[in-house]
C-alpha cells in the first residue's frame, strides 16, 4: 500500500514536471523561460530534474507556379543539376522573377548512407546546385536561400537503390 | 572486532522527489559480448531492502561494474541478509573465485528518503576496502547506485568511474523527435526537448550544465544552446543557409559551428551566448564536423578538400590543416579521448560504416565493431568506453558503448522508437 501511495505521489509530481515543459506553438520560433522545476545549486551533486521543451513546425508549403514539379532529382555521388530538370528550373526562376517580393528555400538531401553531419554538407552542395541554377536564370539572390536537411528527411523509406534514388533530391519550397 | 568505520554521510540532494522515481522502464539489458583478459571477479549481493525499494541497487551496481568491461560479475546468490554491517564468511566467495565482494541496504526513512549504504570486502584478504553512504530521496536512488558503482570502481582499478555522468541522444519515434538526458547507462531517460522536426548533433559544454545542438524546427538546421536544469535556450547559430555541427572549446565560451551563409560548408567559431561568427576555413569543397582539442589550441575536423572525406588537425584559430587519417576514402565524424591519445571515427569500408579508434601517436587503427552502420561515436570522461550508434542486425537503431579495444560491448537501453546521437557528458561535481 505504502508503495503504491508512494507511486501516485510520484506520478503527480511527474505530471506536475511535465506542465511546466515551455510550448512553442508560435512561428517564428520564439524563446521563452521555462522555471526551473527546483534550482540546483553548485557542489549539491544531486540529479537534476530536467524539464521539457516543445518545439513545434508549422510552416506550410505556398505559393509557387502552377503545375510545375517542386524536385530534381541527383545521381548517386553527384550534386550537378540534370539537364532533364531544366525546364523545371525554368518555370520557377521566371515565376520568382515576376515578382522580387516571392521567396524560396531549396531544400537539400541526400541518401540514408554515411554520417549526418557529413550528408547535411552534401545535402547543401544539391541546394547550392539548384540556387545557383536560378541565378544563372537572373533570379536575385536574395529571394532564394539555400538550406540542407541531410539525410534527416527522406521522401521514401528503405534500404535499397529504389529509395535511395528518390531521396537524393532537392525541393522548391515556397515560404 | 570487524573495521567499523565512521559512516560518511553525504546527502544527494535530490531535487523533486519522484518524478523519475516510476520504473517503468527499469530493465536491465546489458549485453555483454566478448571477454576481458583482465577482468576483476567481483560478487554484488542484492542490498537489504531491495525488494521494497524502487530501484534495486545491487543490480544497478553490478551492471554499471559489468559493462565496464572491466570486472566479471560472480552469482551472489546464497547470502541472504548479508549487508554493510555483516562480518560475512568470506570462504563461499573464494570457492566462487569472487576477489571483491559488495554488500549493503537501502532503508526507506520515516520522511520518504532512502539511507542507502554498503561495504566492499576485499575477498582474497578478508579485508574491508571502503564503507559509504547516502541519504537520498527515491529519485535519486539510481544515482546512489551509480555513485557506489564509481567508488567501487575508482578503488578497484585506480581510474575515476564514470557510472554517475550523463548521456544526451535522440530518439524519432514516428513524426516526433526527442532529446533525451539519460544516466550513463541509458535509464532514467528525462526529456529536453521535444519536436515535430530533427534533431542531431547534440554536445555537452564542458561544465555539463547545457548542451549544443542542430533542430530542424524552423524547416532549416540551426543550432541551440540549451540549459538542461532551467529547460531555457538560446539561438545561437541562425543565419542564412545551414548551421550545424556545434563543438564547444574546452573553456565553454565558445562553439565551432559549420555554417553555409557564404556558400558551401565552411567552419566559424561563435561565442557560446551568441553573436557574430568569425570563418575559420576558407576551402572551396566541405569542412564541418568541428572538435577542439583538450587544451583548446587545434581543432580537428572533417573536410573533402582533398577530393573525399577526410579528418584534418588545424591550429584554433585556423590556417594550415595537417591531414589525420590515411586509410580509406571516407572517414567522418572523428572523437577525442580526454587525454587526447585517442582518435575514435567512422570510416567507410565495402560500403560499410564502421567505428575505428587510431593511436594518435602510432596512426595505428583498429577497428572496433562487427556492425555495417556505425555513427557518432562519443568519449567516456574517462576514457575507458566509447559510446556510439549503430544499427542492429534486425535494423533497429541502438546505442553501444565499447571498450577501446572492442572486446567488451553493451547495449543501451533507451526509450522507444529509433535512437540515435549519442553524446557522453562530463564528469559532474
Amino acid at each position: 500500500m505504502k508503495q503504491s501511495l508512494f507511486l501516485a505521489v510520484a506520478l503527480a509530481a511527474a505530471l506536475a514536471g511535465c506542465a511546466s515543459g515551455v510550448k512553442l506553438d508560435d512561428v517564428p520560433v520564439t524563446d521563452r523561460s521555462a522555471q526551473p522545476v527546483t534550482p540546483g545549486g553548485p557542489g549539491t551533486g544531486g540529479q537534476t530534474q530536467v524539464p521539457q521543451v516543445t518545439a513545434e513546425d508549422t510552416l506550410a508549403n505556398r505559393g509557387g507556379p502552377a503545375n510545375v514539379a517542386r524536385i530534381v532529382y541527383f545521381d548517386f555521388d553527384s550534386y550537378v543539376v540534370k539537364p532533364e530538370f531544366q525546364s523545371l528550373i525554368e518555370a520557377h526562376a521566371r515565376y520568382l522573377k515576376q515578382d522580387a517580393r516571392r521567396h524560396v528555400v531549396i531544400e537539400g538531401n541526400t541518401d540514408e548512407r554515411g554520417g549526418r553531419e557529413y550528408n547535411l554538407a552534401l545535402g547543401q552542395k544539391r541546394s547550392e546546385a539548384v540556387r545557383q541554377a536560378l541565378t544563372l536564370l537572373g533570379v536575385r539572390d536574395n529571394q532564394i536561400e539555400a538550406v540542407s536537411f541531410g539525410k534527416e528527411k527522406p521522401a521514401a523509406q528503405g534500404n535499397d537503390e529504389s529509395a535511395w534514388a528518390q531521396n537524393r533530391r532537392a525541393e522548391i519550397a515556397y515560404r | 572486532m570487524h573495521d567499523m568505520r565512521q559512516w560518511r554521510r553525504r546527502e544527494l540532494v535530490g531535487l523533486l522527489g519522484a518524478a523519475a522515481a516510476v520504473p517503468a522502464w527499469a530493465q536491465f539489458r546489458v549485453e555483454v559480448t566478448g571477454v576481458g583478459l583482465t577482468q576483476l571477479p567481483i560478487a554484488v549481493v542484492p542490498f537489504r531492502g531491495d525488494a521494497d525499494a524502487p530501484q534495486k541497487i545491487g543490480a544497478i551496481v553490478q551492471a554499471d561494474l559489468e559493462r565496464s568491461g572491466q570486472f566479471r560479475a560472480i552469482d551472489p546468490s546464497g547470502a541472504p541478509g548479508l549487508d554493510e554491517s555483516s562480518r560475512p564468511d568470506l570462504s563461499p566467495w573464494r570457492q566462487k573465485t569472487a576477489d571483491s565482494l559488495a554488500v549493503g541496504s537501502a532503508t526507506r526513512l520515516a520522511d520518504g528518503r532512502y539511507d542507502v549504504r554498503f561495504r566492499l570486502w576485499d575477498v582474497v584478504k578478508g579485508q574491508s576496502l571502503l564503507a559509504d553512504g547516502f541519504v537520498v530521496v527515491a529519485a535519486d536512488l539510481r544515482l546512489a547506485a551509480h555513485r557506489i558503482a564509481d567508488m567501487i570502481y575508482e578503488k578497484l582499478t585506480g581510474d575515476k568511474g564514470v557510472f554517475s555522468t550523463r548521456i544526451a541522444y535522440v530518439t524519432k519515434a514516428g513524426p516526433r523527435y526527442n532529446l533525451w538526458v539519460a544516466d550513463a547507462d541509458g535509464e532514467n531517460a528525462q526529456s529536453a526537448l521535444a519536436s515535430s522536426e530533427p534533431i542531431i548533433s547534440p554536445a555537452w559544454s564542458p561544465n555539463g550544465k547545457q548542451l549544443a545542438y542542430v533542430s530542424f524546427e524552423s524547416r532549416k538546421p540551426v543550432v541551440y544552446v540549451h540549459d538542461v536544469a532551467a529547460g531555457t535556450r538560446r539561438l545561437i547559430a541562425n543565419f542564412r543557409g545551414s548551421n550545424s555541427a556545434p563543438g564547444w572549446s574546452p573553456d565553454g565560451r565558445t562553439l565551432a559551428v559549420t555554417l553555409t551563409r557564404d556558400g558551401g560548408s565552411q567552419l566559424y567559431t561563435i561565442a557560446a551566448t551568441g553573436g557574430e561568427a568569425k570563418r575559420l576555413t576558407q576551402s572551396s569543397g566541405i569542412d564541418t564536423e568541428p572538435l577542439y582539442t583538450a587544451d583548446g589550441r587545434s581543432i580537428y575536423f572533417v573536410s573533402d578538400r582533398g577530393g573525399a572525406p577526410q579528418i584534418y588537425r588545424m591550429t584554433a584559430g585556423g590556417g594550415d590543416a595537417q591531414r589525420v587519417t590515411f586509410t580509406g576514402n571516407y572517414n567522418i565524424s572523428p572523437a577525442l579521448s580526454p587525454d587526447g591519445r585517442w582518435l575514435a571515427y567512422i570510416s567507410r569500408i565495402s560500403g560499410a560504416f564502421k567505428l575505428q579508434v587510431m593511436e594518435l601517436a602510432t596512426g595505428n587503427v583498429q577497428s572496433l565493431t562487427d556492425t555495417t552502420a556505425d555513427e557518432s561515436p562519443s568519449f567516456a570522461p574517462n576514457g575507458r568506453l566509447i559510446i556510439y550508434a549503430t544499427r542492429q542486425p534486425n535494423g533497429a537503431e541502438a546505442l553501444m558503448t565499447t571498450t577501446l579495444d572492442g572486446k567488451i560491448k553493451a547495449r543501451l537501453p533507451g526509450k522507444g522508437g529509433d535512437i540515435r546521437e549519442p553524446d557522453w557528458g562530463p564528469f559532474q561535481r
